[in-house]
């Protein structure tokens, strides 16, 4: 009985360079106030969730302070709840692992003792609300091995280890394959599945005598005839975030009244609490069409922006498309245009920066212009 | 095996704030709204955690239950521990006798089993009814120093506001020669902010001594107090200087909001070093929308701004709709505002709903003039209220 969770932190199919020198993929911020696990990890606890593991393979210590106890999203548990689990290595050549089937081999441990009857693997590079009450219902009800959760769409600038499936009428799955054979619309693996946790067990088993190294190969794309493999199609919102370009374009997305419902507001997002302070607007702000966590303080101007927690606009500013991310602090009289700024970075007085939406530009972590 | 407490802290929450109108009907007044996203009772929580206090017995009686689920299991004030933590202390049913609280000291009184079970060297006495941010340590550290019986902090107020406090006459060491409580003609300016810090046995001692008076108001402004001032005990009084404010009233509680905004505000929410915690969760960032107006405000998260906003204080969750007016407000959580409504000087609670052109209050009233209403009411479309008006549901 139950479903526990496995989250790869350290993304496969995600460039984003800028965002992750310094943080793994599943702490990448966005929109404002959360970090793209916690869409993750939200989905899992919205679907009663409550045996979580995470693997870390680099730069992990971003995802370790923000993730803490878990308690956040009501997953500091005594039985269960979450886990991190940095990369396990061999005792001998002190390598850690590369691939995701020596992930999954380096939690072993997690996948031979959880009493969770099925497990759903997912990775941290889109922003989404998957049902997994929903899924797992599915999956339980066609008495499927594995399910794997995809939506139809364009394969055009994806990354060729795409998974790629074609269900017949009863969803079960009948071929698979990468996206790099494929063209047009297809049904694209949104890199989340549920698969019995034994079976995982014993295929990991199989795949390290072979050493093989590809989880959709080894996992799924080999075993279409022999097993129960079903799809989910997932109709509701996506946002991949796979390069800056995407990455500002999705964050901007959020300015849409539809996204921010069908994101934001159907299930509870949890993310880690700052205690911030409401945002303070002064005297002579003036704010449009701007998505403002809390703890800010506006004294200039603000349009079609993202501020994160702790952002300070200072006076005669002036901020235009801009994601300015935790604590940022642009002091008086700056212009900014199509600028990302990542946390703790400080502008000063009368500087002026643009970029434009195709190429946004850049501040990297504590800078100071 | 556990360590004694060396502080314990009593936070009493059991009033009912009866003249904050509509907005206690449902709610104790620590549990009311204040500055956006906080309730009242953050402020001596956060006191207590930011002081390294870390057992809090808080006493409640009237209108508990918001109150009690928002306190919970005090983990957003990191007060859910081990040994120790936030307990709720309600009214209980003995062999004997059962009873409402009857005063302050009364409220102490039945729960000195709790006190005894931590076995505290002091315990400090609060009120959850104030806005302030203080080191209570640093307090405590006073009275070590002093070998006090009973340290009490005081405030500086103005001779004309003196003759509504209670007012601690003091020798040149700070101790306490007298008390008088809203003296026609104080003598001094140095009011009691109703903080007490006693050493365990001494307050033990003055609750039971108490209790056995059958005329006595249980109250430690009138009774304990000056009982321990008549035996001579070693009073301090411990000068806390910085922002304080009774929020008891509609008046004083809109002054405190208003006293947030500005560039540098009377009151300052920002210090990283003291942060005022507070429960909530699940909360998206705010919405500015294209056509909205905002000028020295504070909004807090969730909340989606369509309208104008102008020297206001706007909760969670607040939905101001296109052509809406705000000004001179302080809105509570989850309220809509619909399109073309005007709300000016007016404290709405939380879930309120004003109707497509509605108006409420008016602009030339000021801090004496706040319209009230109260939670979950609606006011109907192109409903006019007036000024200084108190409106609420009518309660079953």
């Amino acid at each position: 009985m139950g479903t526990a969770g496995i989250i790869f932190s350290d993304g496969r199919f995600s460039q984003v360079d800028e965002l992750v020198r310094k943080r793994t993929e599943a702490s990448i911020p966005f929109g404002g106030r959360y970090r793209l696990i916690d869409f993750a990890l939200s989905n899992m606890v919205n679907a009663d969730i409550t045996q979580v593991a995470v693997i870390a393979r680099r730069n992990y210590q971003s995802l370790m302070d923000h993730i803490g106890s878990g308690k956040d999203w009501d997953l500091s548990r005594r039985h269960g709840g979450i886990t991190v689990f940095p990369p396990f290595g061999n005792y001998k050549s002190g390598n850690i692992y590369d691939n995701p089937i020596e992930a999954l081999q380096g939690i072993i441990g997690f996948i031979t003792k959880c009493p969770e009857e099925n497990l759903i693997l997912t990775e941290c590079d889109s922003v989404n609300v998957i049902n997994y009450e929903d899924v797992i219902s599915q999956h339980e009800d066609n008495n499927a091995d594995m399910t794997i959760i995809y939506r139809e769409c364009e394969v055009k600038d994806l990354y060729a280890e795409h998974l790629v499936v074609e269900t017949d009428d009863f969803g079960r799955v009948t071929s698979a394959g990468l996206v790099n054979e494929t063209k047009g619309v297809q049904k694209v693996g949104v890199n989340a599945l549920v698969i019995k946790r034994k079976l995982l067990q014993s295929l990991l088993y199989e795949a390290a005598a072979k050493g093989a190294n590809s989880l959709e190969q080894e996992i799924i794309i080999n075993n279409v005839s022999s097993l129960r493999i079903f799809g989910y199609n997932y109709t509701g919102a996506y946002l991949r975030i796979n390069s800056l370009e995407n990455y500002f374009a999705n964050n901007m997305a959020l300015l849409d009244e539809q996204v921010r419902k069908d994101l934001l507001e159907t299930v509870p997002i949890y993310t880690k609490v700052r205690d911030s302070a409401p945002t303070k607007y002064g005297k002579n702000a003036k704010v449009e069409n701007s998505f403002i966590a809390d703890g800010c303080v506006v004294e200039g101007t603000v349009i079609n922006s993202i501020l994160f927690r702790g952002v300070k606009v200072g006076k005669d500013t002036v901020i235009k498309n801009c994601i300015l991310m935790q604590d940022t602090m642009v002091l008086e009289k700056v212009q900014l245009n199509c600028v990302v700024t990542d946390k703790n970075v400080t502008i000063r007085d009368h500087q002026e920066l643009s970029g434009c939406s195709k190429l946004p530009y850049y501040v990297a972590k504590n800078m100071m212009i | 095996m556990q360590k004694n407490k060396k502080c314990l802290a009593m936070l009493l929450a059991g009033g009912q704030g009866s003249r904050l109108l509509a907005l206690t009907t449902k709610v104790a007044k620590p549990a009311v709204s204040f500055g956006g996203k906080y309730r009242i009772i953050d402020f001596p929580l956060s006191n207590c955690t930011n002081s390294k206090i870390d057992t809090v017995g808080v006493l409640t009686q009237y209108q508990p239950l918001i109150l009690n689920d928002y306190i919970g299991n005090g983990a957003p004030w990191d007060l859910d521990r081990n040994y120790g933590g936030v307990h709720i202390l309600p009214p209980y049913q003995a062999k004997d006798k059962s009873a409402w609280y009857l005063g302050t000291a009364n409220a102490i009184y039945q729960n000195i089993d709790f006190i005894k079970n931590y076995n505290p060297e002091h315990v400090i006495i609060l009120s959850g009814d104030h806005i302030y941010k203080m080191d209570y340590a640093d307090m405590l550290d006073t009275h070590i120093d002093r070998n006090a019986d009973c340290t009490i902090a005081t405030l500086e107020v103005s001779y004309e506001e003196a003759s509504r406090f209670g007012i601690m006459n003091t020798d040149k060491d700070m101790r306490i020669v007298e008390f008088e409580e809203k003296p026609k003609v104080p003598k001094n300016n140095q009011a009691s902010m109703g903080i007490y810090i006693f050493k365990t046995d001494k307050l033990i001692k003055y609750l039971e001594e108490d209790n056995a008076v059958e005329d006595s108001a249980h109250d430690f402004g009138k009774n304990i107090i000056p009982n321990m001032l008549d035996n001579n005990e070693l009073m301090v009084a411990y000068p806390f200087k910085g922002y304080w404010k009774d929020v008891g009233t509609i008046e004083s509680l809109w002054i405190a909001n208003m006293d947030l905004l500005g560039e540098q505000p009377n009151f300052d929410l920002y210090n990283p070093y003291w942060k005022i915690h507070s429960r909530i969760s699940g909360v998206t960032p705010q919405f500015i929308g294209p056509n909205s107006l905002i000028e020295n405000s504070i909004i807090s998260g969730g909340s989606k701004v369509h309208g104008r906003v102008v020297n206001s204080v706007i909760g969670s969750n607040v939905v101001i709709e296109e052509g809406a007016v705000v000004e001179n407000s302080v809105i509570f959580n989850n309220v809509v505002i619909k399109k073309g409504a005007v709300v000016n000087y007016v404290i709405l609670d939380e879930d309120v709903v004003v109707g497509v052109n509605a108006k409420v209050g008016e602009k030339d009233a000021t801090s004496k003039g706040i319209t009230v209403i109260g939670r979950g009411y609606e006011v109907a479309d192109n409903a006019i209220i007036g000024k200084g008006l108190n409106i609420e549901k009518e309660v079953k």
